[in-house]
């Protein structure tokens, strides 16, 4: 009988390679696909030392490994939309991008090709099936420390009946173990925790390097009375909420409360201000096709490693949501994502647009 | 059984190859010691020299061995150009080689005056365009004489024969050439000319660069006599040796060689195109070709969803040119023949080996068209 083909996606790491080990375990045809996604001139070396880390576990476990080219998509659905929101004033959030249309968009369609029915990943996350309908949904991973939902919010229904998320179920450290005792090469190999494709962290950097230089101006940093209190070398350089690194010497504890990027101005606060107590956000895809009554309750999660905070939805228009936190107010930063939970269950996500101030 | 249908990226050690390598690996070989281990290898260096030099109508003296082609174009250009004085400058081709190409570019960096000629849709470049690129500052021309992607034939007697007045040094790179189509270096008209070993089933990590006498070359490795001091080093005795047979059989097999591999490849092509009426023979459709290579692009498929299914169904192509990771980059090659970057991506190369038999063919033709089909139509049923 011809076994189930599958594509792993392997970027060279311990979770990738343990995930791809559990597949061939589950008796499927797997086929290993490493991304190139950067050009060997981006700063990094273009990643071969991960590729040869991942063609060493399928060599070790007997299945085919390729590389495959995508430095050209990742420029441009990834990279460029990184560059281009920094500028906007925003914290751009590029892997649940590169998720959305490297990993799960072109990467799919080339394991289409190869005749492969579904798409593993190292992810940590779970694919439930509801009992009655059989429809599966997205649930956190087993280990709440690892888990990256907060990255795949935006798999549709579709999307998971086709993906496989083989480490969902373990921990870290049991990845680890698994890996150690395969005889896996990669089962010590330490963690990246940066954006992929900004060398030693340098984001600031990265964007000067990056970005048409007219689009980069200094401005002023005012606070909340609108006073100039200094001066800056770009908006790209901040993120809502940073409390450090603002250039205003000592004194009373700052941090920025919103960055414009039409006027070039970072806003600061003094101390511990009031805090956002909602956010509106845009792109919204829901799970069940449908948004949740308004006034539904769930929690949201703003940003990767923070837990979700409880919060109702309080208005919807299209693919717009308005959120309201229900338990105390929080930073919010534009351009990084929304994924509301119940539970374990993934409800849906979109884009951060603004934060809701003020009285409602 | 796999079938292996990438020569052009390097071809299977022959056995009577292997065989003469063998033997030179283990006793103590370096020809420039005075005892008699020293002498044997001497006698072996100098055999492998003549058969070397034979394949191309040369005289054995002219033949610098090398660490390879990409050794052997580095010292044609910059050598030539360092014995031609810092202001000297180059022309060469958009679909050289990467040892050509990346290195024209370097040597413009350093401020040499570089013209990259174009080609035409079928990977062709015209004589009259290289001649008309050569400037009062071109010292140096260098041209394939045979495109390992898309098997063009690049008029390189030509070239040579206008510029024969011009006090310019002229340059091919023969690698795709040599064991597909006689190679004489009188009637090509050139300076100098690049060889590799691994491409006629000798060993990865030999080569050779044919100087003409009295061509003036700085050296680019020093700190040794070996090689008339045109490339110091102890030399790679056991590699050359094989160089040298592989170098004795290419010369004798030749002609039934490049029929048989001719004939195959027109099988294939046309079988495949009677399969799959909308594909594309990447190349010239009619000027000179190699007779081994067969580029294609099928619309609607990557070449390299194309080259995995093939590879799984146990058949070894390659599409265009490849990263040190193995992933297939748009090939510059079919770029500089108008291609957009997407098509660019799609070409697949099929090259045949003097090994390569009916039934292989035949396989290709079997399998390939329902490999497409699936690309085109996702999962398999």
């Amino acid at each position: 009988m011809k076994r189930e083909r599958i594509v792993a996606a392997m970027s060279g790491g311990v979770d990738s390679a343990v995930a791809a080990a559990r597949c061939v375990a589950a008796g499927y045809d797997v086929i290993g696909i490493s991304l190139r996604l950067l050009r060997a001139t981006d700063g990094h070396c273009c990643s071969l030392d991960d590729f040869h880390d991942a063609r060493a576990v399928a060599d070790r476990l007997g299945f085919p490994h390729y590389v495959f080219d995508m430095t050209e998509p990742f420029e441009r659905h990834v990279m460029q939309p990184f560059v281009a929101e920094y500028l906007a004033g925003r914290t751009p959030n590029p892997c649940a991008r590169c998720n959305e249309h490297v990993k799960f968009g072109l990467l799919w369609e080339r394991a289409r090709e190869l005749g492969a029915t579904r798409l593993a990943t190292g992810h940590y996350a779970r694919i439930g099936v509801d009992p009655a309908s059989g429809a599966p949904s997205l649930r956190t991973a087993r280990d709440p420390a690892k888990d990256q939902t907060y990255f795949l919010f935006m798999l549709g229904r579709r999307q998971l009946e086709r993906t496989l998320f083989p480490v969902g179920e373990l921990t870290k450290g049991e990845v680890r173990a698994e890996a150690a005792a395969l005889g896996l090469p990669v089962a010590d190999k330490a963690e990246s925790m940066e954006v992929c494709f900004v060398a030693d962290g340098d984001t600031a950097g990265f964007v000067e390097r990056h970005a048409p230089s007219a689009a980069l101006r200094a401005g002023p940093i005012v606070d909340d009375r609108g006073r100039e209190l200094g001066r800056h070398g770009g908006v790209h350089r901040f993120t809502v909420g940073q409390r450090r690194g603002l250039g205003l010497g000592g004194g009373e504890r700052r941090y920025v409360t919103g960055l414009d990027a039409t006027t070039g101005t970072v806003r600061v606060a003094a101390g511990e201000g009031p805090a956002p107590h909602g956010l509106v956000a845009r792109g919204v895809s829901w799970a069940a096709g449908v948004p949740p009554a308004s006034g539904a309750s769930f929690a949201v999660r703003i940003r990767h490693r923070h837990p979700p905070i409880p919060a109702r939805l309080a208005a919807v228009r299209d693919d717009a949501v308005q959120v309201e936190f229900t338990a105390g107010g929080s930073v919010v930063t534009p351009g990084q994502a929304a994924v509301f939970y119940r539970d374990d269950l993934v409800l849906g996500g979109g884009w951060i647009e603004s934060a809701v101030t003020g009285t409602a | 059984m796999r079938i292996y249908l990438d020569h052009n990226a390097t071809a299977p050690l022959r056995p009577e190859v292997r065989a003469t390598v063998v033997e030179f690996l283990g006793p103590p070989a370096n020809p420039s010691s005075a005892h008699r281990e020293g002498a044997r290898a001497r006698a072996a260096l100098e055999t492998a020299r003549a058969e070397v030099a034979a394949l191309i109508g040369a005289a054995p003296a002219e033949i610098v061995f090398t660490s390879g082609a990409t050794e052997a174009n580095n010292l044609a250009l910059r050598g030539a150009l360092a014995a031609a004085g810092p202001a000297a400058g180059l022309v060469t081709s958009a679909v050289e080689h990467a040892s050509v190409l990346d290195t024209a570019r370097a040597l413009a960096a350093d401020g040499r005056p570089l013209a990259i000629v174009p080609v035409d849709g079928e990977g062709q470049v015209a004589a009259r365009d290289v001649i008309a690129a050569v400037g009062p500052a071109t010292r140096l021309v260098t041209l394939g004489l045979a495109n390992g992607e898309v098997g063009a034939v690049a008029p390189v007697a030509e070239v040579a024969t206008a510029l024969r007045e011009r006090n310019v040094v002229v340059h091919t790179d023969a690698v795709q050439a040599a064991g597909r189509m006689p190679l004489d270096v009188s009637a090509l008209g050139v300076d100098l000319l690049s060889l590799s070993a691994h491409k006629l089933g000798g060993p990865a990590g030999v080569g050779a660069l044919w100087v003409r006498r009295g061509v003036r070359l700085r050296p680019e490795l020093t700190g040794g006599p070996q090689e008339r001091l045109r490339r110091a080093g102890t030399e790679n005795v056991a590699g050359i040796v094989g160089f040298g047979v592989a170098a004795r059989l290419a010369r004798n097999e030749l002609t039934d060689a490049a029929a048989r591999m001719h004939a195959l490849a027109e099988r294939l092509w046309t079988g495949l195109r009677a399969r799959l009426p909308d594909a594309v023979r990447n190349g010239p459709a009619a000027g000179p070709r190699l007779p081994n290579t067969l580029n294609l692009s099928v619309p609607g498929c990557t070449g390299e969803s194309l080259m995995v299914l093939l590879d799984l169904a146990g058949i070894a192509v390659s599409v265009g040119s490849a990263c040190a990771a193995g992933a297939a980059e748009p090939s510059h090659v079919l770029r500089a023949m108008g291609r957009d970057a997407e098509a660019a991506r799609g070409g697949l190369r099929l090259s045949l080996g003097p090994t390569t038999s009916a039934v292989d063919v035949d396989r290709v033709l079997d399998v390939l068209p329902g490999l497409v089909a699936q690309v085109r139509g996702g999962a398999a049923a």
